[in-house]
């Protein structure tokens, strides 16, 4: 296990940033950090790096405490914090140079060069870092985190701030990284998370919601299967109809023939759904699975009575089904 | 260890790479010279001791240690820098000392750019070079526990113009509280103030003499200072 984190919670002075997490991290996992921001999720990672001491509870990298043998975590661990703080008057190999310098690298050159090829900032290597755009500053964060090939690496918002391109390069990049090593992230981004990681923790006022691979988490929240159906010309009728077929539970009907109908979960019911339109006469305009994305799900978990929504998900909407009815 | 070096030649790097070395060293080398020629003007004699004793010079190299350690570690705190230095395998003293050697470092590029006044001395008169010599020293010795108190007070904040009015004052007052010791002479209090004094152990070496107990006193502020700024560091971190 690379990393484990036992009951960590953080005061700053009467606010509670993070309280009582329980996680841990096996060795080749790329585990997300999901939650809106102010979740904790800064704060978590820099009590991992032992910038931060928690205020109770420990945690362990590599196993050693981070607390306790601090330097050892930190000869193991690569970090890029949010705000990727690099000195300005710098070039970037030079820059690379002095971190590889502090961690007291070898081959230090070959290090830097190999960094910069990975994080594909090779021809910016003469750039003073004030000159470059917020894209190429991330990169060299990044590039700075993976100089000594760390166990762990620890990416807080590795992908805030640059363009649709270089988000999909940084992303491979981190898959690619996450082969060998394990990478934590941090992100208020689904996409992000639900692509690059094989786990995902959703923060919510510091404290963990939900924990599991995105498909878990959208079974364990979704209740039912919804699909929704556009009709044209039905009459009032429709309702009755389209809660006949076999299997649907509740039908709430929309604006302009549009239809929310629910169905027992596990059970797809889109083609007798449209069998039964079709049969009436009525022209079946659209016809389509609705069910929770993991949008949704980080939406509702993060909302205030977010820790309920995971015990009554499915009682929900049921419960919600069964009014329209 | 080796992280001191790193951090210190880092810290260099920035000062020439940004006007502050520049400036902070044209101004300081300017207003000693104006000083340098108007004593020599008026005195008529090759003593090195009445520039380097001047209270002028004093507030001036007062004024240069605030400007020139104010960002030091101020500046980290408020860009975040700190966050990746401290987050590598680095102990806190190393960085604190790391920056507090690059001013020491620039400092004393100052002082040798100054030596053409004595060489000027030589041309004109026939001055004591000893006392010369041990008077550069105690002038080093001063504007190293400025640097180191500079150094401290920029670990406070992450404001430079904080940072430099706090290294001002607390200077000031130790240059200062020689004069309220002085009031009271004989007395314990009054004689631990004026031993307490900034300046009170620097005109023996103007004088040629070199007297262990001023050298102690200059780097035990060092020492003291350098490990108060450390504390103040760890203290941020483990609070």
């Amino acid at each position: 296990m690379m990393i484990e984190a036992e009951n960590l919670t953080r005061y700053y002075g009467p606010t509670r940033a993070v309280y009582d997490l329980n996680f841990h991290v096996d060795k080749g996992e790329i585990v997300g950090f999901l939650g809106p921001n102010g979740a904790g999720k800064t704060t978590t990672m820099r009590m991992l790096t032992g910038f931060l001491p928690a205020s109770t509870g420990t945690a362990r990298v590599a196993g050693f405490d981070v607390f306790y043998d601090s330097l050892e975590v930190r000869r193991r661990v690569g970090y890029m914090p949010e705000t990727v703080p690099l000195y300005p008057e710098m070039a970037v190999r030079d820059y690379l140079g002095f971190m590889a310098a502090l961690r007291k690298m070898p081959n230090r050159a070959q290090a830097v060069d190999r960094a910069l090829e990975a994080c594909g900032i090779g021809d910016h290597a003469g750039v003073v870092i004030g000159k470059l755009s917020k894209g190429y500053r991330q990169r060299v964060g990044l590039a700075q985190s993976i100089l000594h090939e760390p166990e762990v690496l620890i990416l807080d918002e590795p992908t805030i701030g640059l363009d649709p391109r270089q988000v999909t390069e940084v992303r491979s990049l981190v898959r690619e990284i996450g082969r060998e090593h394990t990478v934590i992230l941090s992100s208020h981004i689904l996409p992000e998370v639900s692509q690059t990681c094989n786990r995902v923790l959703i923060m919510n006022a510091g404290e963990i919601v939900a924990e599991g691979t995105p498909e878990e988490l959208t079974a364990q929240v979704q209740g039912a299967e919804r699909v929704f159906v556009r009709i044209r010309d039905a009459g009032p009728e429709a309702v009755e109809v389209l809660k006949r077929v076999d299997g649907v539970v509740g039908v709430e009907p929309g604006d302009e023939g549009a239809y929310q109908v629910s169905c027992t979960q596990g059970y797809d019911r889109r083609a007798e759904l449209a069998r039964a339109v079709v049969e009436r006469g009525w022209a079946l305009l659209e016809l389509r699975s609705a069910s929770m994305s993991l949008e949704d799900i980080f939406l509702k978990l993060t909302t205030d009575e977010a820790p309920e929504i995971l015990r009554s998900a499915q009682n929900d909407s049921r419960a919600e089904g069964g009014e329209d009815a | 260890m080796r992280n001191v070096w790193t951090i210190a030649r880092r810290e260099l790097y920035a000062y020439f790479s940004s006007p502050i070395a520049y400036v902070t060293m044209a101004a300081f080398l300017a207003v000693m010279g104006l000083l340098f020629w108007l004593i020599i003007v008026y005195s008529q004699q090759a003593i090195m001791g009445y520039t380097l004793g001047s209270p002028w010079l004093f507030f001036t190299l007062i004024l240069y240690a605030a400007v020139v350690t104010m960002r030091l570690l101020a500046e980290e705190q408020r860009s975040g820098t700190i966050e990746l230095v401290l987050t590598a395998p680095v102990r806190d003293w190393e960085l604190v000392v790391g920056k507090y050697l690059a001013s020491l470092a620039l400092f004393l590029a100052l002082l040798v750019l100054s030596l053409y006044q004595p060489l000027i001395l030589a041309r004109l008169g026939n001055p004591d070079l000893g006392a010369t010599a041990t008077g550069y020293l105690g002038f080093f010795l001063t504007g190293a526990a400025l640097l180191a108190i500079g150094t401290l007070t920029s670990t406070f904040t992450r404001n430079q113009v904080v940072a430099a009015v706090l290294a001002v004052a607390i200077s000031v007052a130790l240059w200062l509280v020689e004069f309220v010791g002085s009031r009271a002479t004989g007395t314990f209090t009054g004689d631990f103030l004026t031993q307490l004094g900034l300046f009170a152990h620097y005109p023996d070496f103007l004088n040629g003499i070199l007297d262990t107990q001023h050298v102690v006193y200059y780097l035990s502020l060092v020492a003291a200072s350098l490990f108060l700024a450390t504390r103040v560091l760890e203290a941020r971190r483990w609070r």
